[in-house]
């Protein structure tokens, strides 16, 4: 891994100025990944948090070359994009090494865009897709998404007198691109941002389709203060609901294990979206999560 | 100068497909949906055989063909795609985003009707509806036209002053599958008529890095709005010097709209793509029975050449306009409201409107016979009673 002076020299893709949330940790993984980056970027970006708060005319704050075209399409135009530079590098019209990124959402990558996520990767494109999940629709304010977990209030699946929040539980959109056996797979979190940016690093040096899925605590829509994104992205590792983990030419590893791992309550209890769990007729849900967080990790560990 | 004809058996998709290999785009993104296929198909022959070095983009959908084109487009590279029907409504979102963005991206539509119910054959429901997408429209009457069309798209799409998209329009199975003797022009002369593409701005250049897609509020949204719709404006001075220019190269020159025996004509018949054909015949022979029809072929429909219709149609006494496709607003066809809004304070002529064609249905001489003899009847009366008719309809 590059050291921190290293990635210090770096320039960030991302200038401050932009006006994401106080205490969003989007702008926290945009710059880890493209410090990351020895390479020059060009990066697109679904329709979201991060590309309206970051785009808004005659303003922007990338650094880089940037392109937003719709919302579920982000995959496809940076496989568009890369196409164009192979026709360039093939012709001798480009001479520099450029990396491409991909950004989207969870609403961006595991629903709308999920098609054309899948497509990109199939065809083979050399380039990164990166999924910043926050678990909802934020931009639009904080609608369900097929990554919300079971249990979370969001303002479609509400914490009512009957219905306590989301029913169903979290598609495993991480599990869905191993499925493509792409030649490189990740999960990551901005509170481990060692390992995130090693995994960037990595995936840049890979040729052909790569996929991270980064966990983005938001304060608004998770509701907790906003100083406590990086603390909440830890407590999703620490306690296996987000475990870190790899997937390298088919091969699982684990690169992060928590030395002892927490119960889920202490990742829940801190966050607005769940206070609803708190009651005595909802705590089954607790444990009904607390459960699929054991699954999930014993079958990982097996994977490893 | 004489230009030595070069003759060759093609269908309409082969011909525009052979366009495509002399054009060489830098990337082509594809997906199939008939009557297109055999087009991508052809073109995928001459990338599989090396006749052309164009990379292919071969996506999972119709909206992710036209956001890869965005992408490689926004990337300053010639780009190309090609659909029809249900492939052009599920890529409408980003049809409107190619436009709005300046992307000068060249598109045959092989035209067909619109689901629901499914039907594969010809009409223009496709490209109708995406008439006010900010694309500039070219329509083809047989398949030379396509050919042509297809390369001088290249040059109006990249004119300084217009930067648009354009949609090369040609009849499904008609033109797209009929076989007809097409004039080939050489490679190297294509070459030299398209030029070197020069971007205004392009992803891939990191010495001046760009933001292509911002958010675009109150305060500039619409600015950019109007500057999108003066490219519009410029685009049929492009689209004229284009057609020249082709004239001069090629040996066939093309102007925004095709008379037929028009000058001279009492009435006429106006429409667009390959019925126009059929009505050339059915003209010589009103003639020849004392009718005094000529026709008017709208080549471009994107711009509407407003001031060109006036100028023709001025002291005519009837015109019939001719649409394959319906608005459903229960009064008229998509081109019967823009000429009769171009002949708005300016003529006052009798216009009827025969919607036909749909789904494919043959439109056959006979009918175009009656179009023609009730067209010279209203000429005669002045008066047309039964503005909206549905030609060959049971
Ligand atoms: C086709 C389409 N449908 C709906 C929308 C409205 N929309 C814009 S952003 C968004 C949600 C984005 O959610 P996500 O991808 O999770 O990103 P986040 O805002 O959470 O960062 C929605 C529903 C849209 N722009 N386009
Ligand atoms: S709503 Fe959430 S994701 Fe969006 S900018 Fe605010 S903190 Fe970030
Ligand atoms: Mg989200």
């Amino acid at each position: 891994m590059a050291t921190i002076k290293e990635l210090l020299q770096r320039e960030s893709a991302l200038s401050s100025g932009h006006r994401m949330c106080a205490g969003c940790t989007a702008p926290i993984i945009v710059k880890l990944i493209s410090l990351a980056s020895k390479y020059p970027l060009v990066v697109s970006c679904a329709t979201g948090c991060l590309e309206v708060a970051t785009t808004i005319y005659p303003y922007t704050a990338w650094k880089c070359s940037f392109i937003h075209n719709a919302f579920e399409n982000s995959a496809a135009t940076i496989s568009g994009v890369e196409t164009a530079y192979r026709a360039l590098r093939k012709k001798g019209k480009i001479k520099n090494e450029i990396k491409f990124i991909g950004f989207g959402g969870d609403g961006g990558m595991y629903d709308i865009g999920l098609q054309a996520l899948s497509g990109a990767m199939e065809r083979g494109h050399d380039i990164l897709t990166v999924c910043y999940d926050n678990e909802a629709y934020m931009n639009t304010g904080i609608q369900r998404s097929s990554a919300t977990p079971k249990g979370a209030a969001t303002t479609t699946s509400p914490a009512g007198k009957v219905i306590p929040g989301k029913k169903q539980f979290r598609k495993d959109l991480t599990g869905i691109m191993a499925a493509h056996k792409i030649p490189y797979v990740a999960q990551a979190s901005p509170s481990h941002w060692q390992d995130l940016v090693k995994k960037v690093e990595k995936a840049l040096e890979i040729k052909g389709p790569k996929f991270m899925n980064i966990l983005m605590p938001c304060t608004l829509g998770w509701r907790f203060m906003v100083d406590e994104g990086i603390e909440m992205a830890k407590l999703a590792v620490e306690t296996c609901f987000w475990p870190l983990y790899e997937i390298e030419n088919g091969k699982h590893a684990v690169t992060y294990k928590p030395k002892e791992k927490k119960r889920l309550i202490e990742f829940i209890e801190k966050q607005g979206r769940f206070s609803h769990l708190k009651k005595e007729k909802n705590k089954h849900i607790i444990d009904e999560l607390q459960k699929d967080v054991d699954r999930n990790w014993e079958e990982l560990l097996r994977k490893a | 100068m004489s230009i030595m004809a070069n003759y060759h058996a093609l269908t309409g998709n082969e011909a525009v497909a052979y366009a495509m290999k002399q054009i060489a785009p830098d990337v082509v993104a594809a997906y199939p949906i008939t009557p297109q296929t055999s087009l991508m198909q052809k073109f995928s022959d001459f990338v599989a055989d090396g006749d052309v070095d164009t990379e292919m983009i071969l996506v999972e959908s119709e909206h992710s063909a036209m956001s890869a084109c965005v992408g490689a487009a926004a990337s300053g590279v010639r780009t190309m795609t090609a659909t029809a029907a249900n492939g052009l409504a599920l890529m409408w979102e980003i049809v409107y985003i190619a436009a709005s963005s300046r992307l000068p991206i060249v598109m045959p539509v092989v035209n067909r009707a619109l689901s629901a119910p499914i039907n594969i054959h010809c009409d223009h429901s496709d490209a109708m509806g995406a008439r006010d997408s900010g694309w500039i429209q070219l329509w083809s009457e047989n398949a030379q036209e396509a050919y042509d069309n297809t390369i001088q798209a290249v040059k109006i799409a990249e004119d300084p002053d217009v930067r648009l998209p354009v949609m090369v329009n040609l009849d499904g199975f008609v033109i797209s599958h009929g076989m007809e003797n097409v004039d080939i022009y050489d490679d190297k002369k294509v070459k030299s008529f398209i030029g070197e593409y020069k971007p205004l701005v392009n992803l891939l250049d990191l010495k001046h890095p760009v933001t292509i897609g911002p958010l675009d509020l109150q305060d500039y949204y619409f600015e950019h709005k109007r500057q999108q719709a003066e490219g519009m404006m410029h685009a049929q001075k492009a689209i004229d010097k284009v057609g020249k220019e082709f004239g001069a190269s090629f040996g066939r020159e093309y102007d925004i709209v095709e008379g037929y025996k028009l000058e001279d004509a009492d009435f006429v018949i106006i429409g667009l793509g390959s019925t126009m054909g059929t009505l050339r015949m059915v003209i010589d022979e009103a003639r020849k029975s004392g009718m005094k029809a000529g026709f008017l072929k709208l080549r471009v429909f994107r711009p509407f050449p407003k001031e060109i219709v006036r100028k023709h149609l001025k002291g005519k006494k009837a015109v019939a306009v001719l649409d394959r496709s319906d608005s459903f607003n229960a009064v008229s066809g998509p081109l019967y409201s823009e000429i009769t809004s171009a002949l708005y304070g300016v003529a006052d002529i009798p216009v009827v409107n025969y919607i036909y064609g749909l789904g494919g249905r043959d439109t056959s001489v006979s009918m175009l016979h009656r179009v023609v003899k009730d067209t010279y009847d209203i000429s005669k009366s002045g008066k047309c009673d039964n503005i909206l008719n549905y030609l060959g309809v049971r």
